[in-house]
């Protein structure tokens, strides 16, 4: 296992001058070399598609792979609100300083000023380079590019494609890659999941993948491997991420020897659609502009059944607005989702199975009329009655928060390097911009830095010494071992031949992870899923039944061996909550809260970026600590009230 | 709610396939329709029987990859509707469900309700994009682009490439999702360079795979995000247009 080194590259330098001088010193490939390079690039989400378009333009040979049936299917299509730029093409004030300033700030100051500062200066190329490539952006009258304000921004910069911004992008990245695999220098490997990083003399010479369609696992080796295979709120079993999402692919790099930073960093979003039934297999995210217009509150006293318009204005209980009255129902994701929760502990959730909230519009209707509403909300109206049969114009909605976005992910230095030479992680699969709490419409933006404006110069600095340096064959004795351990670990999950499904294992882990490791962690509940993942994880190796064979299509296997790893990633994922003893952002240790319950952080033990070395199967690992330093920003504490 | 499925099982790509009948007693009506799927597969898997095989992924109706006919219907009986978004409560007790993949030449099924789409990504490949290397664009404002026609290429961009239209179609064709990218690209202002030799190149990729269109219009029927056939006809009027422009008058406005 190579030494753990921490030297995080950030460049010298001003912070408005650190990526200019860092491009400059940085080694380069020259335009014929390229070709001589071969660059593996895992997952076609906006991450993933960005740079292997990128690259491939470049000249490098590039591999792409993906477990979809195409690249246009990764989870980045989801996405729904927008994108963040620093454009101030309203001219209210933005700049690339403000956006900078409020990402530090939005993350609760755990994020690395040098790493943020880049992003907002790359925030506008993305927004020139989708236009031009046919992003259907949203226009004002005279032509010119739409923009809103989300998440309660204090400014107008989020660019947006009807509710349907993540599509629009990840089709312009998704057709550009195209247009390189048509032009043979990327080549598509789909419906192929990558199942384990070979690494050889301390550096990453490669992958081996399994087909899905025919069960047969291959290898693949090139100079650089590139992974982007998205974020791991799945763990909780039910969360607004697609059904595949997993965080294999990460871990088993961290198996190998890539530091996993940050683990306990997840984000609940507040307005999901409440889980109808013990079959409910995902929940569906309503955006968050909806509480631009929507009130929320629950009956002042618990148990009470009565129909919404049964319950008098006097016997409601609108929190938000009680607790919080400058920002009342737009306070930060966090507020609101720790707050719904509260309210259900205090057992006044409303809804058939008492887990929601509602989302009230009936104030806005009678003060801006039923057609406006239509008009700003008509789109998430028609699907929440698509899915609870209820009509949100007479009836309040009902909300729940829901896991949505993990901002912890594999550690990588300034030039998107994970701790293994040659390896990078970039989008949400790495821990690097967003500190403990990522602001809306900023993963889009981060995935696309990454891939159109960030990887394609810092890959260069790795790659230019090594021209002409073979590639590790595929027929090695450490791809043959791994390639060996893949097989068995697939034929193992079938030959257990238990009683209890793969999603039955995964509920029951989600739901330890909701409990303990969820919106609000506590010592005592962080020990019990400490203890109860370990046991359960142990049913499972004895217990599971997994049907069919290895030889052809399997999605129950597919499973198995992503819940395998989730159980892993659960366990450092508490230990990692668990030794921060601070709350901070998306983490909320209900034993560090000021005085009105809000965040409590402990900036003199705790600025520090938490990464876990992997010491062994159902370990803890070993935590190495990266200090934070703030040039830049001063630190504060969030205060709503 | 009590159910009977009819469902197309087959093994591989290769071997002939059968419908097997399953009852789904006690399925409670809030269920989407591929949750009442994931607790048929529970249930099987509880009888030592493999479950069944159907792609699915986002179930939010925006990634295109559930492809299900319900009852000879593309996505089922709900309009505008993708699988993933389709709820039980739109059937009744005692109903009988037929289940079938996509049927289309240029579709091959890989394995029971799955199948092989990837025919769409060679239409996409042959010229679907506007070339633009990275970090080589302008100021995105500084062309202007008028709002309708930034709307008119956002209805065709909503296209999720899941297929239903194929599915629906006689012919088994793919001119709906074929003119849908076609009209995106084709509109707007930055994709004028490309814009014939892209149209060229993508229909006559289309033809390779595809079943010609003879105006059925299934396809804008099945379609979940309701694109119209109309942009059929923008790439058609292209398409003639690539056999005769002379692309050195490109910039010219005619
Ligand atoms: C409902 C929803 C709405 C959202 N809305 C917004 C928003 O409005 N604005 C915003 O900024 N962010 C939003 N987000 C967050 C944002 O969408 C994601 O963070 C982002 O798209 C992640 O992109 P990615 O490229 O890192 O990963 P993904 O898009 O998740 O792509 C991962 C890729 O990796 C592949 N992959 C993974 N593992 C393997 C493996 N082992 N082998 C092979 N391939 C693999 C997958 O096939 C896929 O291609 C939203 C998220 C959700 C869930
Ligand atoms: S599963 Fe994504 S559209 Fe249906």
């Amino acid at each position: 296992m190579p030494p753990i080194t921490f030297d995080s590259k950030i460049p010298e330098g001003s912070i408005q001058e650190k990526w200019d001088n860092h491009k400059f010193s940085i080694k380069l490939v020259n335009p014929n070399n390229k070709r001589r390079f071969d660059i593996i690039v895992v997952g076609t989400g906006l991450a993933g598609a960005s740079a292997a378009a990128t690259l491939g333009g470049l000249g490098y040979n590039v591999k792409v792979f993906t477990f979809h049936d195409s690249p246009r299917r990764a989870h980045s299509i989801a996405a729904q609100g927008g994108i963040n730029a620093a454009k101030n093409y309203h001219g209210d004030g933005d700049s690339i300083y403000r956006l900078f300033y409020d990402t530090v700030k939005g993350g609760d100051y755990r994020s690395r000023e040098a790493n943020v500062y880049r992003l907002a200066q790359v925030s506008n190329n993305i927004i020139d380079q989708c236009t031009a490539q046919g992003v259907p952006f949203a226009r004002e009258y005279g032509g010119l590019l739409d923009n809103r304000s989300f998440g309660g921004a204090q400014v107008s910069r989020t660019f947006y494609a009807r509710g349907q911004t993540g599509q629009q992008l990840l089709l312009g990245a998704y057709q550009a890659l195209a247009e390189q695999i048509h032009a043979g220098s990327c080549t598509l490997y789909n419906r192929t999941e990558l199942l384990d990083i070979v690494v050889v003399d301390d550096r990453a010479a490669g992958i081996v993948v399994r087909d899905l369609l025919t069960g047969e696992v291959a290898s693949h080796s090139a100079h650089a491997v590139v992974l982007a295979t998205g974020g791991y709120s799945n763990v909780f079993f039910l969360s607004t991420n697609a059904m595949a999402c997993n965080v294999t692919a990460a871990w088993r790099a961290h198996r190998r020897g890539a530091l996993f930073a940050n683990p306990c960093y997840t984000q609940i979003h507040p307005t999901c659609i409440p889980s109808s039934d013990e079959f409910q297999s995902k929940l569906t995210l309503m955006s968050e502009s909806l509480r631009n217009d929507g009130r929320i509150w629950v009956p002042s006293t618990a148990h009470d059944d009565r129909s919404p318009d049964a319950i008098p204005e006097g016997e409601r209980d609108y929190f938000l607005e009680r607790k919080y009255p400058s920002f009342g129902n737009l306070v930060p994701r966090d507020v609101a989702s720790r707050n719904a929760k509260g309210m259900i502990d205090e057992e006044k959730g409303v809804g058939p199975l008492h887990n929601g909230v509602y989302l009230d519009f009936a104030a806005s209707i009678e003060r801006l009329g039923e057609q406006t509403v239509r008009e700003r909300y008509g789109n998430l109206f028609d699907m929440y009655e698509r899915i609870t049969g209820e009509n949100p114009y007479q009836v309040p909605m009902r909300i729940y928060p829901a896991p949505h976005y993990t901002m912890g992910g594999l550690w990588v230095d300034y030039n998107l390097e994970t701790s293994i030479p040659g390896l990078y992680a970039i989008g949400e699969a790495n821990f690097s911009d967003h500190g403990a709490n990522r602001l809306g419409a900023s993963a889009l933006m981060q995935g696309l830095a990454d891939g159109y404006f960030v990887l394609p110069y810092t890959i260069g600095d790795g790659l230019a010494p090594r021209l002409g340096e073979k590639l590790v064959d595929t027929g090695h004795e450490a791809f043959r071992a791994a390639e060996a351990r893949v097989q068995e670990r697939y034929r193992g999950y079938l030959e257990v031949k238990g009683t209890r499904t793969v999603d039955h294992f995964h509920r029951e882990l989600g739901k330890i992870m909701w409990d303990y490791c969820g919106m609000e962690r506590t010592r005592s509940g962080l020990e019990k899923a400490i203890s109860e993942i370990p046991a359960l994880y142990d049913e499972f190796r004895k217990d599971l039944r997994v049907l069919g064979g290895d030889t052809s299509l399997n999605q129950s296997l597919e499973r198995a061996g992503r819940l395998d790893d989730f159980f892993q990633l659960g366990l450092l994922m508490c230990e990692d909550a668990l030794q921060r003893e601070e709350s901070c952002g998306g983490h909320f240790r209900a034993e560090h809260q000021t005085p009105d319950g809000e965040a409590q952080r402990n900036d003199d033990d705790f600025a520090f970026v938490g990464a876990w070395e992997h010491t062994g199967e159902m370990q803890a690992g070993t935590l190495h600590k990266e200090p934070l330093v703030f040039d830049n920003v001063h630190l504060a504490q969030r205060n709503y009230a | 709610m009590d159910l009977t499925l009819q469902v197309w099982r087959q093994d591989g790509p290769t071997t002939s396939g059968r419908f097997e009948t399953y009852a789904a007693p006690g399925i409670s009506e809030d269920m989407s329709f591929l949750e009442m799927l994931d607790v048929v597969n529970e249930r099987l898997a509880a009888d030592g029987k493999e479950p069944i095989t159907f792609d699915h992924d986002c179930r939010e109706g925006i990634c295109g990859t559930c492809s299900l006919m319900i009852n000879g219907k593309a996505h089922g009986p709900e309009r505008g509707t993708a699988t993933c978004q389709l709820h039980m409560r739109k059937f009744n007790d005692g109903d009988t469900i037929v289940i079938e993949p996509w049927r289309a030449t240029a579709f091959p099924i890989i394995k029971d309700l799955m199948v092989d789409r990837s025919a769409f990504d060679r239409i996409v490949e042959a010229g679907g994009y506007i070339t633009v290397a990275a970090g080589s664009a302008p100021d995105a404002n500084l062309i202007p682009v008028p709002k309708p026609v930034a709307d008119a290429a956002m209805d065709a961009a909503a296209c999720i490439g899941c297929g239903a239209c194929v599915a629906a179609c006689p012919n088994s064709a793919a001119q709906l999702f074929t003119s849908a990218k076609v009209a995106h690209l084709n509109l707007l202002p930055q994709g004028q360079s490309e814009r014939y030799a892209r149209t060229e190149a993508m229909v006559d990729t289309m033809e390779q795979y595809f079943g010609s269109c003879t105006n059925h219009g299934e396809c804008q029927e099945a379609c979940p995000k309701e694109i119209p056939i109309d942009f059929i006809a923008t790439m058609n009027k292209d398409y003639l247009r690539a056999k005769l422009k002379n692309r050195r008058y490109l910039s010219r406005t005619p």
